[in-house]
Protein backbone atom coordinates (compact mmCIF):
# COMPACT_ATOMS: atom_id res chain seq x y z
CA UNK A 1 0.00 0.00 0.00
CA UNK A 2 1.49 3.48 -1.03
CA UNK A 3 2.24 5.44 1.83
CA UNK A 4 0.47 3.38 4.02
CA UNK A 5 2.34 4.54 7.24
CA UNK A 6 3.61 8.04 8.33
CA UNK A 7 6.35 8.43 11.58
CA UNK A 8 8.30 10.78 13.03
CA UNK A 9 11.75 10.19 15.48
CA UNK A 10 12.64 13.04 17.62
CA UNK A 11 14.52 13.65 20.69
CA UNK A 12 12.32 15.31 23.55
CA UNK A 13 14.82 15.94 26.39
CA UNK A 14 16.56 12.58 26.90
CA UNK A 15 13.14 10.38 25.49
CA UNK A 16 12.72 9.58 21.64
CA UNK A 17 9.00 10.60 20.93
CA UNK A 18 7.90 8.85 18.01
CA UNK A 19 4.50 9.42 16.42
CA UNK A 20 2.84 7.23 13.72
CA UNK A 21 -0.12 7.10 11.57
CA UNK A 22 -1.49 4.29 10.10
CA UNK A 23 -3.75 4.74 6.70
CA UNK A 24 -6.15 1.55 7.22
CA UNK A 25 -9.83 1.03 7.60
CA UNK A 26 -10.60 -0.29 11.11
CA UNK A 27 -13.52 -1.78 10.06
CA UNK A 28 -15.59 -3.11 13.03
CA UNK A 29 -17.24 -5.82 11.18
CA UNK A 30 -20.53 -4.22 13.10
CA UNK A 31 -21.42 -1.33 10.34
CA UNK A 32 -23.74 -1.94 7.20
CA UNK A 33 -22.89 -0.41 3.86
CA UNK A 34 -25.42 2.20 3.18
CA UNK A 35 -26.04 1.65 -0.07
CA UNK A 36 -26.40 -2.55 0.10
CA UNK A 37 -27.43 -3.00 3.32
CA UNK A 38 -24.70 -5.65 4.27
CA UNK A 39 -22.77 -6.09 6.75
CA UNK A 40 -19.16 -4.67 6.39
CA UNK A 41 -16.71 -7.07 7.37
CA UNK A 42 -14.52 -6.83 10.14
CA UNK A 43 -10.92 -5.57 8.62
CA UNK A 44 -8.67 -4.08 11.67
CA UNK A 45 -5.00 -4.18 12.65
CA UNK A 46 -4.41 -6.71 15.47
CA UNK A 47 -1.09 -6.87 16.11
CA UNK A 48 1.30 -3.80 16.79
CA UNK A 49 4.86 -3.99 17.43
CA UNK A 50 7.39 -1.26 18.10
CA UNK A 51 11.27 -1.75 18.60
CA UNK A 52 14.50 0.09 19.00
CA UNK A 53 17.14 -1.12 17.17
CA UNK A 54 15.42 -4.50 17.07
CA UNK A 55 14.18 -4.72 20.48
CA UNK A 56 10.89 -4.75 21.27
CA UNK A 57 9.44 -2.07 23.26
CA UNK A 58 6.08 -2.19 22.59
CA UNK A 59 3.86 -5.52 21.84
CA UNK A 60 0.53 -4.67 21.73
CA UNK A 61 -2.82 -7.16 20.52
CA UNK A 62 -5.51 -4.01 19.09
CA UNK A 63 -9.16 -4.37 19.23
CA UNK A 64 -11.82 -2.99 17.15
CA UNK A 65 -12.07 -0.18 19.56
CA UNK A 66 -9.09 1.47 17.30
CA UNK A 67 -10.68 4.26 15.21
CA UNK A 68 -9.88 4.79 11.65
CA UNK A 69 -6.02 5.53 10.49
CA UNK A 70 -4.72 4.86 14.10
CA UNK A 71 -2.14 7.79 15.08
CA UNK A 72 0.29 6.33 18.14
CA UNK A 73 2.21 8.38 19.93
CA UNK A 74 4.93 7.00 22.36
CA UNK A 75 8.01 7.99 24.31
CA UNK A 76 10.62 5.41 24.56
CA UNK A 77 13.61 6.31 27.69
CA UNK A 78 17.10 5.69 26.67
CA UNK A 79 16.94 6.14 22.61
CA UNK A 80 19.13 8.22 21.26
CA UNK A 81 19.43 10.13 17.59
CA UNK A 82 21.10 7.70 15.14
CA UNK A 83 19.13 4.52 16.58
CA UNK A 84 15.86 2.86 14.81
CA UNK A 85 12.64 2.95 15.72
CA UNK A 86 10.57 0.35 13.86
CA UNK A 87 6.78 0.10 13.15
CA UNK A 88 5.19 -3.91 12.65
CA UNK A 89 1.31 -4.15 12.11
CA UNK A 90 -0.59 -7.00 11.04
CA UNK A 91 -4.41 -6.74 10.43
CA UNK A 92 -6.85 -9.47 10.81
CA UNK A 93 -6.71 -10.44 7.20
CA UNK A 94 -2.96 -11.08 7.05
CA UNK A 95 -1.91 -7.50 5.20
CA UNK A 96 1.71 -6.65 6.78
CA UNK A 97 2.33 -2.46 7.15
CA UNK A 98 6.27 -1.65 8.14
CA UNK A 99 7.64 1.13 8.30
CA UNK A 100 10.78 2.73 10.21
CA UNK A 101 12.68 5.82 11.21
CA UNK A 102 16.30 7.26 12.21
CA UNK A 103 15.54 9.23 15.12
CA UNK A 104 16.39 12.97 14.41
CA UNK B 1 -12.20 57.61 23.26
CA UNK B 2 -13.44 54.71 25.41
CA UNK B 3 -16.94 56.37 24.85
CA UNK B 4 -16.66 56.83 21.67
CA UNK B 5 -15.75 53.40 21.16
CA UNK B 6 -18.52 52.61 23.22
CA UNK B 7 -21.50 54.65 21.42
CA UNK B 8 -19.66 53.43 17.81
CA UNK B 9 -20.24 49.92 19.06
CA UNK B 10 -23.76 50.28 20.41
CA UNK B 11 -24.77 51.65 16.98
CA UNK B 12 -22.99 49.14 15.20
CA UNK B 13 -24.91 46.77 17.35
CA UNK B 14 -28.44 48.40 16.69
CA UNK B 15 -27.73 47.49 12.82
CA UNK B 16 -27.64 51.47 12.00
CA UNK B 17 -27.04 51.60 8.24
CA UNK B 18 -23.58 53.40 8.04
CA UNK B 19 -23.89 52.87 4.12
CA UNK B 20 -23.80 56.43 2.72
CA UNK B 21 -20.65 57.54 4.65
CA UNK B 22 -19.71 53.58 4.90
CA UNK B 23 -16.17 52.65 5.20
CA UNK B 24 -15.12 48.64 5.81
CA UNK B 25 -12.03 50.04 6.80
CA UNK B 26 -12.96 52.01 9.57
CA UNK B 27 -15.21 49.21 10.64
CA UNK B 28 -11.84 46.99 10.86
CA UNK B 29 -10.09 49.55 12.34
CA UNK B 30 -12.73 50.51 14.80
CA UNK B 31 -13.35 46.29 16.22
CA UNK B 32 -9.38 46.25 16.29
CA UNK B 33 -8.60 48.87 18.77
CA UNK B 34 -12.16 47.46 20.46
CA UNK B 35 -10.22 43.94 20.87
CA UNK B 36 -6.95 45.51 21.87
CA UNK B 37 -8.79 47.32 24.30
CA UNK B 38 -10.66 43.93 25.54
CA UNK B 39 -7.86 42.00 25.08
CA UNK B 40 -4.94 43.65 25.89
CA UNK B 41 -2.12 40.78 26.31
CA UNK B 42 -2.88 39.19 22.96
CA UNK B 43 -1.36 40.16 20.04
CA UNK B 44 -2.88 40.94 16.73
CA UNK B 45 -0.64 38.47 14.52
CA UNK B 46 -1.82 36.14 16.99
CA UNK B 47 -5.57 36.76 16.21
CA UNK B 48 -5.81 34.05 13.76
CA UNK B 49 -5.54 31.32 16.69
CA UNK B 50 -8.90 32.81 18.32
CA UNK B 51 -9.69 30.84 22.19
CA UNK B 52 -5.97 29.35 21.52
CA UNK B 53 -4.21 32.57 21.90
CA UNK B 54 -5.87 32.71 25.60
CA UNK B 55 -4.56 29.36 26.74
CA UNK B 56 -1.11 28.76 26.51
CA UNK B 57 -1.93 25.29 27.36
CA UNK B 58 -3.90 24.72 24.78
CA UNK B 59 -1.68 26.31 22.56
CA UNK B 60 1.19 23.89 23.12
CA UNK B 61 -1.21 20.92 22.82
CA UNK B 62 -2.11 22.41 19.24
CA UNK B 63 1.47 23.17 18.81
CA UNK B 64 2.34 19.44 19.40
CA UNK B 65 -0.41 17.89 16.83
CA UNK B 66 0.36 20.15 14.09
CA UNK B 67 3.80 18.81 14.13
CA UNK B 68 2.92 15.43 13.10
CA UNK B 69 -1.44 15.99 12.19
CA UNK B 70 -3.26 13.16 12.32
CA UNK B 71 -4.59 14.44 9.10
CA UNK B 72 -2.06 14.56 6.81
CA UNK B 73 -3.97 11.21 5.15
CA UNK B 74 -6.87 13.05 4.56
CA UNK B 75 -5.28 15.82 3.03
CA UNK B 76 -3.44 13.63 1.07
CA UNK B 77 -6.53 12.51 -0.63
CA UNK B 78 -7.46 16.52 -0.71
CA UNK B 79 -4.23 16.45 -3.22
CA UNK B 80 -4.61 13.63 -5.03
CA UNK B 81 -7.81 15.53 -6.09
CA UNK B 82 -6.10 18.87 -7.09
CA UNK B 83 -3.61 17.33 -9.15
CA UNK B 84 -5.57 14.86 -11.31
CA UNK B 85 -6.16 15.79 -14.28
CA UNK B 86 -10.09 16.50 -15.82
CA UNK B 87 -11.10 14.26 -18.71
CA UNK B 88 -9.77 16.79 -21.33
CA UNK B 89 -7.01 17.01 -20.07
CA UNK B 90 -6.56 19.95 -17.84
CA UNK B 91 -6.51 20.50 -14.48
CA UNK B 92 -7.28 22.54 -11.23
CA UNK B 93 -4.42 24.94 -11.14
CA UNK B 94 -5.30 26.26 -14.89
CA UNK B 95 -8.59 28.01 -13.59
CA UNK B 96 -6.81 29.69 -10.84
CA UNK B 97 -3.88 32.42 -11.06
CA UNK B 98 -0.46 31.52 -10.67
CA UNK B 99 -1.41 28.04 -11.03
CA UNK B 100 -3.21 28.38 -7.43
CA UNK B 101 -0.47 29.60 -5.58
CA UNK B 102 -0.78 32.26 -3.09
CA UNK B 103 -4.48 33.26 -4.24
CA UNK B 104 -6.88 32.12 -1.14
CA UNK B 105 -6.17 35.43 0.20
CA UNK B 106 -8.33 36.84 -2.54
CA UNK B 107 -11.46 35.24 -1.95
CA UNK B 108 -14.24 35.86 -1.79
CA UNK B 109 -14.26 38.78 -4.17
CA UNK B 110 -17.18 40.67 -5.33
CA UNK B 111 -18.26 40.41 -8.99
CA UNK B 112 -19.15 43.07 -11.19
CA UNK B 113 -20.48 41.24 -13.97
CA UNK B 114 -22.88 39.04 -12.03
CA UNK B 115 -23.77 41.01 -9.12
CA UNK B 116 -22.35 38.52 -6.64
CA UNK B 117 -20.15 37.38 -4.36
CA UNK B 118 -17.68 34.84 -5.25
CA UNK B 119 -16.16 32.08 -3.18
CA UNK B 120 -13.19 30.14 -3.76
CA UNK B 121 -15.10 27.39 -3.46
CA UNK B 122 -17.46 28.86 -6.25
CA UNK B 123 -14.31 28.74 -8.69
CA UNK B 124 -13.98 25.51 -7.89
CA UNK B 125 -17.18 24.31 -9.21
CA UNK B 126 -16.85 26.73 -12.08
CA UNK B 127 -13.66 25.45 -13.33
CA UNK B 128 -14.96 22.02 -13.19
CA UNK B 129 -18.77 22.65 -15.42
CA UNK B 130 -16.21 24.73 -17.33
CA UNK B 131 -14.32 21.61 -18.18
CA UNK B 132 -16.91 19.24 -18.35
CA UNK B 133 -16.72 17.48 -15.24
CA UNK B 134 -19.35 17.22 -12.50
CA UNK B 135 -19.70 19.95 -9.52
CA UNK B 136 -18.60 19.32 -5.72
CA UNK B 137 -21.46 19.54 -3.51
CA UNK B 138 -21.04 22.75 -1.18
CA UNK B 139 -20.57 21.50 2.42
CA UNK B 140 -19.88 17.94 1.51
CA UNK B 141 -16.13 16.39 2.17
CA UNK B 142 -15.00 16.15 -1.05
CA UNK B 143 -15.06 19.92 -1.32
CA UNK B 144 -13.68 20.28 2.12
CA UNK B 145 -10.97 17.89 1.30
CA UNK B 146 -10.04 19.84 -2.33
CA UNK B 147 -10.05 23.28 -0.62
CA UNK B 148 -8.37 21.81 2.27
CA UNK B 149 -4.97 20.70 -0.19
CA UNK B 150 -5.75 23.98 -2.30
CA UNK B 151 -5.49 26.96 -0.03
CA UNK B 152 -2.69 25.14 1.81
CA UNK B 153 -1.05 26.84 -1.44
CA UNK B 154 -1.48 30.07 -0.27
CA UNK B 155 -0.11 29.41 3.44
CA UNK B 156 1.43 32.67 4.62
CA UNK B 157 -0.20 34.77 2.17
CA UNK B 158 -1.91 37.63 4.21
CA UNK B 159 -5.71 37.88 3.92
CA UNK B 160 -6.32 40.85 0.87
CA UNK B 161 -10.13 41.34 0.22
CA UNK B 162 -11.03 44.45 -1.82
CA UNK B 163 -14.19 45.87 -1.31
CA UNK B 164 -14.59 48.18 -4.11
CA UNK B 165 -17.59 49.54 -5.77
CA UNK B 166 -21.34 49.57 -4.87
CA UNK B 167 -22.12 46.19 -5.37
CA UNK B 168 -19.73 45.28 -3.03
CA UNK B 169 -20.30 47.37 -0.57
CA UNK B 170 -23.98 46.62 -0.57
CA UNK B 171 -22.66 43.03 -0.32
CA UNK B 172 -20.02 43.73 2.56
CA UNK B 173 -23.23 45.59 4.34
CA UNK B 174 -25.40 43.01 4.69
CA UNK B 175 -22.62 40.43 5.80
CA UNK B 176 -22.34 42.57 8.51
CA UNK B 177 -25.88 43.23 9.28
CA UNK B 178 -26.75 39.68 9.82
CA UNK B 179 -23.47 39.45 11.92
CA UNK B 180 -24.64 41.95 14.20
CA UNK B 181 -28.56 40.68 13.99
CA UNK B 182 -30.10 38.45 16.61
CA UNK B 183 -31.58 35.81 15.46
CA UNK B 184 -32.57 31.61 16.66
CA UNK B 185 -34.52 30.66 20.38
CA UNK B 186 -31.29 32.40 22.62
CA UNK B 187 -31.33 35.49 20.58
CA UNK B 188 -27.85 35.98 19.96
CA UNK B 189 -26.29 37.68 17.10
CA UNK B 190 -22.72 36.56 16.22
CA UNK B 191 -22.05 39.70 17.59
CA UNK B 192 -23.43 38.37 20.95
CA UNK B 193 -20.64 35.94 21.99
CA UNK B 194 -17.47 36.83 19.28
CA UNK B 195 -17.60 40.62 19.32
CA UNK B 196 -19.26 41.64 23.27
CA UNK B 197 -18.23 38.57 25.07
CA UNK B 198 -14.77 37.16 23.19
CA UNK B 199 -12.28 36.35 26.23
CA UNK B 200 -15.37 34.47 28.25
CA UNK B 201 -16.07 31.63 28.79
CA UNK B 202 -19.44 29.54 26.99
CA UNK B 203 -19.92 26.82 28.76
CA UNK B 204 -16.30 25.39 28.47
CA UNK B 205 -15.50 27.09 25.53
CA UNK B 206 -13.63 30.27 25.53
CA UNK B 207 -14.78 32.39 22.43
CA UNK B 208 -12.49 33.86 19.89
CA UNK B 209 -12.32 37.67 18.65
CA UNK B 210 -13.95 37.65 15.28
CA UNK B 211 -11.06 39.38 14.04
CA UNK B 212 -8.79 36.69 12.51
CA UNK B 213 -11.20 34.11 12.49
CA UNK B 214 -11.78 33.13 8.60
CA UNK B 215 -8.13 32.84 7.82
CA UNK B 216 -8.26 29.21 8.37
CA UNK B 217 -10.17 27.36 6.86
CA UNK B 218 -11.15 24.59 6.34
CA UNK B 219 -10.07 23.16 9.53
CA UNK B 220 -9.99 19.36 10.79
CA UNK B 221 -12.15 19.48 14.08
CA UNK B 222 -11.00 16.73 16.52
CA UNK B 223 -8.28 16.16 13.99
CA UNK B 224 -10.83 14.13 11.80
CA UNK B 225 -13.53 16.18 10.45
CA UNK B 226 -13.19 18.23 7.98
CA UNK B 227 -15.23 21.63 8.42
CA UNK B 228 -15.11 25.05 6.13
CA UNK B 229 -15.91 27.74 7.15
CA UNK B 230 -19.90 27.73 6.28
CA UNK B 231 -20.34 24.16 7.78
CA UNK B 232 -18.88 25.91 10.99
CA UNK B 233 -21.74 29.04 10.18
CA UNK B 234 -24.06 26.11 10.51
CA UNK B 235 -22.95 24.42 13.51
CA UNK B 236 -22.24 27.70 14.99
CA UNK B 237 -26.48 28.87 14.15
CA UNK B 238 -26.99 25.42 15.73
CA UNK B 239 -25.66 25.99 18.95
CA UNK B 240 -27.83 29.25 19.12
CA UNK B 241 -31.07 27.82 18.46
CA UNK B 242 -31.19 29.09 15.01
CA UNK B 243 -32.08 27.95 11.66
CA UNK B 244 -28.76 27.07 9.82
CA UNK B 245 -28.77 28.13 5.96
CA UNK B 246 -27.06 25.83 3.58
CA UNK B 247 -24.05 26.36 2.58
CA UNK B 248 -23.46 28.40 -0.95
CA UNK B 249 -26.39 30.42 0.44
CA UNK B 250 -26.53 34.09 -0.25
CA UNK B 251 -26.46 35.34 3.33
CA UNK B 252 -23.53 32.86 4.16
CA UNK B 253 -21.67 34.13 0.98
CA UNK B 254 -22.43 37.86 2.01
CA UNK B 255 -21.30 36.75 5.45
CA UNK B 256 -18.42 35.12 4.58
CA UNK B 257 -17.30 37.88 2.23
CA UNK B 258 -17.70 40.57 5.53
CA UNK B 259 -16.13 38.16 7.85
CA UNK B 260 -12.79 37.75 5.71
CA UNK B 261 -12.41 41.50 4.89
CA UNK B 262 -12.81 41.80 8.93
CA UNK B 263 -9.11 39.21 9.01
CA UNK B 264 -7.57 41.22 6.55
CA UNK B 265 -3.45 41.61 7.03
CA UNK B 266 -3.50 38.29 8.98
CA UNK B 267 -1.70 35.29 7.31
CA UNK B 268 -3.42 32.03 6.12
CA UNK B 269 -2.65 28.98 7.25
CA UNK B 270 -4.63 25.62 6.21
CA UNK B 271 -5.88 23.48 7.62
CA UNK B 272 -5.65 23.40 11.00
CA UNK B 273 -6.53 21.55 13.83
CA UNK B 274 -9.28 22.99 16.00
CA UNK B 275 -10.62 20.59 19.09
Amino acid sequence: MAEAMKMRATMEGDVVDVKVLIQHPMDTGLMKDKKTGKLIPAHFIDLFVATLNGKTVIDAQWGVGVAQNPFVGFRIKGGKPGDKVAIHAVDNLGNKFDGEEIVA
Amino acid sequence: MKQKLTSLLALLLLGVSFSVYASPAKDRSALIKYYKQKLPDIKFQDYIYGALAMNPDAKSQYDSFMEFPSYSIDLDKGKSMWEAPFKNGKHFSSCFKHGGKNVAGNYPYFDNATGHVVTFENTVNACLKKNGEKELEYGGKEMGLLTAYARSLSDGMKVNIKVKGKGALAAYEKGKKYYYTRNGQLNFSCASCHVQNAGKFIRSDQLSMMIGQASHWPEFRGGTEITTLQDRFKQCQKNMRAKPLKANSEDYNDLEYFLTYMSNGLPMLTPVYRK
